[in-house]
């Protein structure tokens, strides 16, 4: 394992606690803190060792949280290198926007138990603990075959099995062809690997996409609430809580910024973030404001529309509708304790629920709504895959990159030798998980196989 | 009675076969003073099996030897009958060369060139003895009665160690078909604390090409634009035969099926692991029953005698089976056998009980090379014995060894397989086996080891200066079609290379990253070009169309390097590392790998083992 670079991950459990902490640590730490955190105090330099407090700000220099950081010189710290942590709101799209940008930075998101393992390779654990340790890095290293797969009841690793037989037999094959060009092997049969490269590309895809849900399952889901100004989603924000956290009024454009607020429905972390209402607004301030509503669609996993059923239809519902076109979305009648005027809504496809914050009326309705749209189907299906972890996440895109390529060359076959290696990439990124080297037994396969020997 | 002789060497090289021929011209073309000691002067680099060399990663390995000065490549250059690229509709990394050799005229050349090398001395004589002193070697002692001492020495076996010829039930002691085995040298091993095992390989029956109906069988010519093994030939002067096809038939089958408890393999008189990739035509047959016929090459042994090596069909039944399944086959109806075919077992030194120089842990001094060390092939062979033959003289030198890395060459896997894993059959080369094998080409052999050659002291002047031009050749190339672009303006060219409609200026770079369009196109439209050597603008070509893929390879091999570059010191006391288990130590003591990507690379070793390791270095700062 490459202990070199600089390394980034969350040092806290993911769920819904106030306050989250992402740990940097390599030798880039300092660096990478400070393109992007500028403390309030303005110190010219940070002080090792001291909690200082101010803003991250990405790129355009948009605010992702306000933070407190500290940065720790090397060799005191956990891992001996030099080490910078980030307290942030424990808000799961808050730690992944700073994840996501320091990733784009250049650190690599590190792997389970990576920390330690640096601590114990810098010799900052005694050699007494050696025993311990190292059964501790076995387990990473062998983890997803013992540990992790486990935990999903094997239909994980049955599915990357399979799929990594299928990919080996042709790589068995692709071999063969390469390596003994002389024998009398089966013909160079292009039509059945592309087949199996096709197959596999969809079987990982649908891993893939099951990450979605599991891991709203352990990292929590984000429901954005959208609507134009006045039509009670400050209020639903409140009923849902059973708290008054959202400033509530009769004057439209009350919320300014979004709020974000967690909770839990049958066990789903969730985040509720309330909006400024959607509107062509003159006011800077709150156009800001319903700027960053907007830029936070594509990141939720459930949108609320909600819309005022005590009036009639209008061009800014429309407006927020055509937002919400495409992307998962529940509309959200309000104030159904007064007279109903809304209106023809057949040309929605969204399941509707009719709700009063007032009265409470709608609200389990909605909450059981909530609770299946996230995890109704899986807890069904018990056999179903569901990925939860995002290193086996990020291996297995990385893995679909390989067959994606792979099927490309299948175009043309006098590239084998690379359809060779984009297969063996594949099962190196399925080995990382499976905790097997696949390839190991490659020549025992050709020769049990095949008839060779001239 | 031993009678010491009286000059003293500095390298003695034991066996004269592929491996044996290029350890001792190594050796002495480094400056040693080499003795070169064989069982018989008449079969030097003596192809006791197939006439060929060469093939998939074989083909590889002689463009290695070649590259770092070696003589393989020369030398069947000088007496190919037939040459034929492999794989050349598959991409240059899986591209390999194969030629038939007069077998004669390959041990002629090379004998002559060995006799011709100043300071190496050429003998026939048997080793009985290893002289050991305090842990090292100082000499041997031959069978005739002479002691011969030297600083160190390598030894290049072949199957003659304790080698048992089997056809059918009858076996007796043979170093190969009518040559002695080497009786004492084995046992002296064993005193000196070697795990000794046993393998098996075999050859086919030779038959005579008179007898053979050659009108029936189907006629393989060889290729008509020769591309030579070696970096420093020009062409191939030799005349050019071809070979033939020939094929087994249900009725070959049941021949053989109903002769299999006449086998030794069969009946378990062999106790010796055979090769899996090289199984005998008994073996074929009853583990794919399916397959109702086996092909074979039918190839010349030289281009004057009669004899003919059937490929793929050698056997250790009776001679009497042997000509009834080959008369079962078209074109063999009145086949006459010359030499019946057998099946050898013969010791082998367990190869992890080396050090990646090759040379012994147990005997400082004592190398090992070739099928001593569990491999097959000629051109396994030789490249170890070019190594080992390196390594001697280097260490007669006073010079640390040479150790050449996985992501540098096929030498490099090869040695690194060898003290790493166990054997479990006879090793062969494949290209699979290269994890960065689309680095490891034949067309770049030149590229990766030429400068270590000339750093050696192998690699003479002509080859350098040629080696330099082509280097020169590849950089000025690759600047002109980087510079150089076609614009719409252009329409001649346009046409010429079917671009249909470019809107603006595309450099011959981008072109060339086109699948249709190759280098000799480019060639055609740009003349500046044509000033450069075919293998140059070759070079130039890969690196554009591969460009992705060669540098993806080189970042996994950057990721290896970081293990690779952490050296375990040779002091390292494993027994005072805590938390390792008993296994993993005694693994570690024994086979001492020289970095912490070799010893992670030990079967059984744990990724936690190699943790702990890590951190007990820093500790004593070592790393
Ligand atoms: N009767 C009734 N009134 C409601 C209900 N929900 C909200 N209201 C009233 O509607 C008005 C607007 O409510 P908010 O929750 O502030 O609306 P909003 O969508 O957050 O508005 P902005 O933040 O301005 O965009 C307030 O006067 C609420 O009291 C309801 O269920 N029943
Ligand atoms: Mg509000």
């Amino acid at each position: 394992m490459n202990t070199s670079d600089t390394i980034i991950a969350p040092a806290t459990a993911p769920g819904v606690g106030g306050i989250a902490i992402v740990r940097i640590s390599g030798a880039d730490a300092l660096s990478a803190l400070l393109s992007y955190f500028r403390p309030s105090a303005a110190s010219a330099t940070l002080e090792s060792h001291r909690l200082y407090y101010g803003a991250l700000r990405d790129r355009s220099g948009c605010l992702v949280d306000e933070v407190m950081a500290v940065y720790m010189a090397a060799p005191h710290t956990y891992t001996r290198d030099d080490v910078v942590e980030i307290q942030c709101h424990g808000s799961q799209q808050v730690i992944t926007a700073i994840l996501s940008l320091y990733q784009e930075h250049g650190l690599r998101l590190a792997e389970p138990g990576e920390f330690t393992y640096r601590a114990f390779i810098s010799g900052r654990l005694d050699l007494s603990q050696a025993e311990a340790v190292s059964r501790l890095v076995h387990a990473k290293t062998d983890s997803a075959r013992k540990l992790s797969l486990e935990q999903v009841g094997g239909a994980l690793s049955r599915e990357i099995y399979s799929l990594a037989e299928s990919l080996k037999k042709s790589l068995v094959l692709i071999e063969a062809w390469i390596d003994f060009p002389e024998e009398d092997l089966p013909d160079e049969d292009l039509i059945s690997i592309a087949t199996t490269i096709e197959n596999a590309k969809s079987k990982t895809l649908t891993i893939t996409s099951s990450y979605t849900c599991g891991r709203v399952l352990t990292e929590g889901a984000s429901i954005l609430l959208l609507g134009q100004p006045n039509v009670g989603k400050s209020s639903l924000l409140n009923a849902l809580l059973g708290e008054e956290r959202a400033i509530v009024t009769e004057v439209p454009g009350t919320t300014r910024d979004f709020l974000e607020e967690g909770f839990v429905i049958d066990g789903i972390p969730l985040r509720l973030v309330d909006t400024a209402g959607l509107c062509k607004s003159g006011d800077v301030v709150e156009s800001e404001g319903v700027r960053r509503a907007e830029e936070k669609i594509p990141s939720a996993d459930l949108l609320l529309w909600v819309v005022d059923s005590t009036k009639k239809l209008d061009d800014l519902d429309l407006y927020v509708y055509n937002r919400c076109v495409g992307v998962p979305t529940f509309l959200i009648l309000t104030k159904t304790d007064l007279v109903a005027e809304f209106g023809d809504l057949s040309f929605c496809n969204f399941p509707i629920y009719q709700i009063s914050s007032k009265t409470g009326v709608g609200l389990d309705g909605l909450r059981r709504g909530i609770s299946s749209f996230f995890v109704g189907d899986q807890i069904s299906a018990p056999e179903a895959v569901m990925l939860t972890e995002r290193r086996h996440y990020e291996v297995l895109l990385f893995c679909l990159d390989c067959l994606r390529r792979a099927s490309e060359l299948l175009v043309d076959g006098s590239t084998l030798e690379l359809l060779a290696f984009e297969i063996r990439e594949a099962l190196d990124c399925l080995g990382k998980i499976s905790g097997e080297t696949s390839t190991e037994s490659l020549l025992d396969d050709i020769f049990s196989g095949f008839c060779i020997g001239k | 009675m031993v009678n010491s002789y009286s000059k003293n060497y500095q390298v003695i090289v034991v066996g004269a076969g592929h491996a044996g021929c290029e350890a001792a011209l190594a050796s002495a073309r480094m400056g040693c003073s080499t003795l070169l000691l064989t069982i018989g002067l008449d079969t030097i680099a003596q192809m006791s099996c197939n006439p060929s060399i060469g093939g998939l990663a074989k083909g590889h390995l002689v463009h290695e030897i070649d590259a770092m000065g070696g003589e393989m490549g020369l030398n069947i250059d000088a007496t190919g009958i037939q040459f034929r690229r492999l794989n050349t509709r598959k991409g240059p990394a899986v591209r390999a060369a194969r030629a038939q050799a007069d077998r004669m005229a390959y041990s002629a050349r090379m004998k002559y060139v060995i006799e011709q090398e100043e300071l190496l001395d050429l003998k026939q004589g048997m080793v009985d003895d290893l002289l050991v002193e305090k842990g090292r070697v100082v000499g041997l002692e031959t069978r005739e009665g002479i002691g011969f001492y030297g600083e160190a020495v390598v030894l290049t076996t072949g199957t003659f160690m304790r080698g048992l010829i089997h056809i059918g039930l009858n076996n007796y002691a043979g170093g190969r078909a009518g040559e002695l085995s080497a009786e004492g040298l084995s046992g002296s091993l064993k005193r000196l604390g070697f795990r000794i095992g046993r393998l098996k390989t075999g050859t086919p029956a030779r038959l005579s090409a008179r007898s053979i109906d050659f009108s029936k069988l189907e006629r393989q010519p060889g290729d008509q634009q020769i591309k030579p093994f070696s970096f420093v030939t020009d062409k191939i002067e030799r005349e050019q035969v071809d070979c033939f096809v020939a094929e087994t038939n249900e009725k070959t089958h049941q021949i053989i099926r109903e002769s299999l408890d006449r086998s030794p393999l069969y009946s378990g008189v062999i106790e010796g692991v055979g090769p899996r990739y090289c199984p005998s035509i008994e073996d074929k047959v009853v583990r794919f029953p399916d397959k109702n016929s086996h092909q074979s090459f039918l190839e010349p042994e030289g281009m004057r005698g009669s004899e003919m090596y059937p490929s793929g069909l050698s056997t250790s039944l009776p001679p009497d089976v042997q000509l009834a399944y080959f008369r079962s086959m078209v074109g063999f109806e009145r086949v006459e056998i010359m030499r019946p075919g057998y099946a050898i077992e013969y010791d082998f030194v367990e190869p992890m009980q080396l050090r990646a120089s090759l040379e012994t842990r147990a005997v400082a001094g004592l190398f090992h090379a070739g099928q001593i060390n569990g491999t097959s092939g000629y051109e396994e062979a030789a490249g170890q014995g070019l190594l080992a033959g390196i390594n001697a003289a280097r260490r007669c030198q006073g010079r640390d060894p040479v150790i050449i890395g996985r992501d540098e060459g096929y030498l490099g896997v090869m040695v690194d397989d060898l003290v790493t894993q166990p054997t479990t059959d006879p090793y062969r080369m494949f290209t699979s086996r290269a994890e960065y094998r689309l680095l490891l080409r034949e067309d770049n052999a030149d590229q990766r080891l030429t400068e270590l050659g000339r750093k050696i002291g192998l690699v003479g002047d002509t080859r350098w200066e040629k080696y330099l031009k082509k280097q020169e050749q590849v950089v000025a190339a690759s600047q002109i079609i980087k510079n150089k672009s076609i614009t719409p303006s252009d329409r001649q060219v346009v046409e010429d290379l079917d671009l249909g409609e470019l809107k603006s200026g595309v450099s011959l770079e981008l072109l060339l990253k086109r699948p249709e369009i190759n280098i000799a196109q480019l060639e055609a439209v740009c003349p500046e070009l044509s000033e450069f050597s075919r293998q140059a603008l070759e070079q130039v070509e890969i690196a554009v169309k591969y460009e992705g893929y060669i540098k993806r390879q080189l970042e996994q091999v950057e990721r290896f390097r970081e293990q690779e570059e952490i050296k375990l010191p040779a002091d390292i006391d494993y027994m005072k590392i805590p938390s390792i288990s008993t296994e993993v130590r005694e693994k570690l003591i024994n086979i001492k790998p020289i970095s912490l990507g070799q010893a992670s690379r030990i079967q059984g070793v744990t990724p936690a083992a190699i943790a702990v390791i890590h951190i007990y270095l820093r500790k004593q700062n070592y790393a």
